[in-house]
């Protein structure tokens, strides 16, 4: 039998994974913008850079093959020269680390999470071999679904070399609004599938993104509901990620700025949230799990997603 | 054997732990055209804590366990093989609490799909996956293969609408995956369960996501002279940035058969239609029908069809969903195939799949969801007919290695089941292969979940007969 289709030619993947290699501990480093994400790596790790650029952008197909190691500002230069964006916000980090923290923009409502965007990623395991999970195409249930695993893994499981990632058009028209007297869960349940809506405690904004009839039509209904006024974009993002239910999230309060992502659960917060309760049952998976990708540990150590 | 039974039945109750010829045979099969189940007893648990104690009976008497919903999967993932404990999830068919302040629903795994959406309509929400066995099959169903259907064009699959989930392992242990919130916080196993096949355990309560129900609803039906009109459409829809809420495409053999069957309204001389569907605000949706309306003539479209009430709406759609029946007209069997290929190689893998059958000397139709480059050959034949199923079989096998020529994969919203085991490993090499062995075995590490699906022999929890030959209570 001859090689499997998915199988890997890329040279420069395979550069990657020699310098990965098989043994010591090791992590790898994107824009270092969410650095100390889960935890602070053990010194003795030695840090590599990710591959990067390009390989091949399939905008009829909305899809884009990207080695992790290219910028995210990158990604969204190439995608914006055909209309299209991805799930991935900028915040001057790569490809692979967005993907490795798993962390979705502030648009998440509109442009979809990053876990449901990555079709394909290829990465370089503890004993340092390439591994392809997912495939190439935008539907795919062949097998076990190791593109969610590696989402949001902080590169415990395996060193990112390549994504695939959905893409999605640019909405032709998009506004953003700050409204006074708009309580955020009226402001959400008044417009059909708004982008982004934010709430600091007082002021609501929302994010409209589609036809432009459809945007203008909807920031009307907003108007008549509460004072609203265009704005340039979000307010200020606090520096601190916190994960609350929607309902919870909409019932926010603290003495200190914050920003609530209502209809999403995400809290940025001046201060860091308490530790989260784990359930045993997924904390005991999520062990079983490292144990069985990184026996010896040497994957990010000091790091847990 | 009696042992077992007694120690179930003490657990549940005599009736709902069946053991009879009839029960037996019938579990032993699902939609799909393969043989070769052996049902042990089959439990229908009421409660979490009636599977967990279902969980660690089997697992005492050396028994694997098959979750079982509707029975209505394509590719043999519900098949019990060597005689496992089948737990039929059908009596926990509760819609626990819709919760529309986190916009979710907390279900049983046995709740109907359909009838989910059908008690959310008056709340003006829906549950979007909705596969042409909806009317039918279980949202537990719908986990273990993370379905699809022609709406998950531009909603997602199921993974996208799955927040949360109650399971019970292998193990008999009970634990959530997931959150309410934005999920970024520890490893996605929430999002590794899903579409696993019931290898990974038992789903015993979902939280689904509620999606809006939009205020505006374009159906167009397009007719094509060709189908490769009706596959270029579907690209260039793509490409200009639409992403309708469906688009499916039907040849004119399996049109005519549906419109015998429903009378929908579909034209008998067109060698393809192409049902397209875009949803949201009234002047938004305008114009997107427009544009796919021009795309559609610039492609040599010859007529363009708006449905003009929601009656005509939802006569398209049911001839749509109903058309895997209406082939028993021409002839008894089917054998429904399903793969995805890059939507811009959609026109030229349709004629070489019309090739293929052909050299097989078969009747194939074509009905899929284009949008996605999800194709649905659907292979006919007559089981009574000496070797036409071993020609179907051999006809599929080209299909597959076709589609996975031009950069497509195996299965877009079936599963692997027992099916396309044996393909596995020409998509996807050892070591990646060994890495989603290892997935599986974080879950399931003594392999009593559905043992013998997905993963090709040679790996671990794939060989029925070595998990067969470990003596009763090694694992108790």
């Amino acid at each position: 039998m001859g090689a499997s289709v998915l199988a890997i030619d890329d040279p420069v993947l395979h550069e990657f994974a020699e310098l990965v290699g098989a043994e010591g501990a090791v992590s790898v480093a994107g824009g270092r913008t969410r650095w100390e994400a889960g935890g602070t790596l053990s010194p003795e790790a030695q840090v590599v850079e990710a591959p990067t650029g390009i390989v091949s952008y399939r905008p009829e197909e909305m899809t884009m093959q990207v080695r992790a190691g290219t910028t995210v500002a990158e990604l969204d230069a190439a995608l914006a020269e055909k209309g299209q964006r991805s799930a991935l916000a900028d915040r001057g980090g790569t490809v692979g680390g967005a993907v490795a923290v798993g962390e979705s923009s502030v648009d998440q409502l509109g442009r979809g999470a990053v876990r449901d965007s990555v079709l394909q990623v290829r990465y370089v395991s503890a004993e340092g071999k390439l591994v392809t999970g997912g495939g190439p195409v935008v539907k795919n249930v062949s097998g076990f679904n190791l593109p969610k695993l590696l989402t949001g893994s902080l590169g415990t499981l395996g060193l990112l070399a390549e994504i695939i990632i959905r893409t999605n058009p640019m909405p032709p028209a998009s506004v953003w609004l700050r409204c006074e007297g708009l309580s955020p869960a009226r402001a959400r349940d008044a417009v059909l599938t708004p982008s982004a809506v934010l709430w600091d405690g007082g002021a609501t904004w929302v994010h409209l993104e589609g036809h432009a009839v459809d945007v203008r039509a909807e920031q009307k209904q907003l108007m008549t509901l509460g004072s609203c006024q265009e704005v340039g974009g979000p307010p200020p993002i606090p520096a601190h990620r916190w994960t609350l239910s929607p309902a919870q999230a909409a019932a926010f309060s603290a003495s200190e700025p914050f920003l609530a992502s209502i209809g999403v659960g995400r809290v940025w917060a001046s201060a860091p949230q308490p530790a989260l309760p784990v359930d045993p049952v997924a904390e005991l998976i999520g062990q079983r799990t490292k144990q069985l990708f990184d026996p010896a540990s040497r994957l990010n150590p000091g790091r847990t997603p | 054997m009696d042992a077992l039974l007694a120690d179930l039945r003490s657990a549940l109750s005599d009736d709902r732990v069946r053991y009879d010829a009839a029960q037996r045979s019938l579990i032993a099969h699902d939609a799909s055209v393969f043989d070769g189940g052996v049902s042990g007893p089959v439990c229908y648990p009421v409660d979490t804590s009636e599977v967990q104690a279902i969980m660690r009976i089997a697992l005492t008497h050396g028994r694997a366990v098959v979750p079982r919903g509707a029975g209505t999967g394509l590719a043999g993932g519900a098949i019990p093989l060597g005689a496992p404990v089948v737990i039929a999830m059908t009596k926990m068919n509760a819609i626990l609490d819709v919760d529309l302040d986190n916009r979710v629903a907390w279900v049983e795994p046995g709740v109907i799909n359909l009838d989910l959406s059908r008690h959310l309509r008056p709340m003006g929400f829906h549950f979007a996956p909705d596969p042409s066995s909806q009317q039918v099959c279980t949202i537990g169903g719908n986990v273990a293969n993370n379905s699809g259907g022609p709406h998950c064009l531009a909603y997602g699959v199921t993974d996208a609408h799955v927040v949360s989930l109650e399971i019970v392992l292998p193990s008999g242990e009970v634990g959530t995956l997931g959150t309410l919130g934005p999920d970024d916080h520890g490893l996605d196993l929430r999002g590794a369960f899903v579409g696993s096949e019931g290898t990974l355990g038992i789903a015993t309560k979902v939280a689904v996501r509620l999606t809006k129900n939009p205020p505006a609803v374009r159906t167009l039906l397009l007719s094509f002279a060709s189908v490769r009109d009706a596959a270029n459409t579907v690209s260039d829809v793509i490409a200009n940035g639409i992403v309708p809420a469906a688009m499916e495409v039907m040849d004119q053999k399996i049109t005519i058969a549906v419109e015998n069957f429903v009378g929908a309204g579909y034209p008998l001389d067109a060698a393809a239609v192409l049902l397209a569907e875009v949803e949201g605000l009234e002047g938004g949706a305008d114009i997107d029908a427009e544009r796919i309306s021009d795309l559609g003539r610039a492609n040599g479209a010859t007529n363009v069809r708006q449905a003009e009430s929601d009656e005509e709406r939802a006569l398209l759609w049911k001839g749509r969903k109903t058309a895997f029946g209406a082939i028993a007209q021409i002839k008894p069997d089917y054998y429904l195939h399903d793969t995805v290929v890059p939507r811009s190689a959609l026109a030229d893998v349709l004629e070489t799949i019309y090739d293929i059958a052909k050299r097989h000397d078969l009747i194939v139709m074509n009905v899929f969801h284009a949008g996605d480059g999800n194709l649905h050959p659907l292979l006919l034949f007559d089981a009574r007919i000496e070797g036409e199923l071993e020609r179907v079989h051999a006809a599929g096998a080209d299909i597959l290695r076709a589609c996975l020529a031009v950069g497509g994969v195996l299965s877009g919203e079936h599963g692997i089941g027992v099916e396309k085991q044996g393909y596995m490993e020409e998509l996807f090499s050892a070591d990646d292969l060994d890495h989603q062995n290892r997935l599986r075995k974080a879950f399931d590490p003594a392999c009593r979940a559905n043992p013998g699906k997905v993963l090709p022999m040679g790996h671990s929890c794939a060989d029925i007969q070595a998990l067969r030959a470990v003596p009763t209570g090694v694992w108790g």
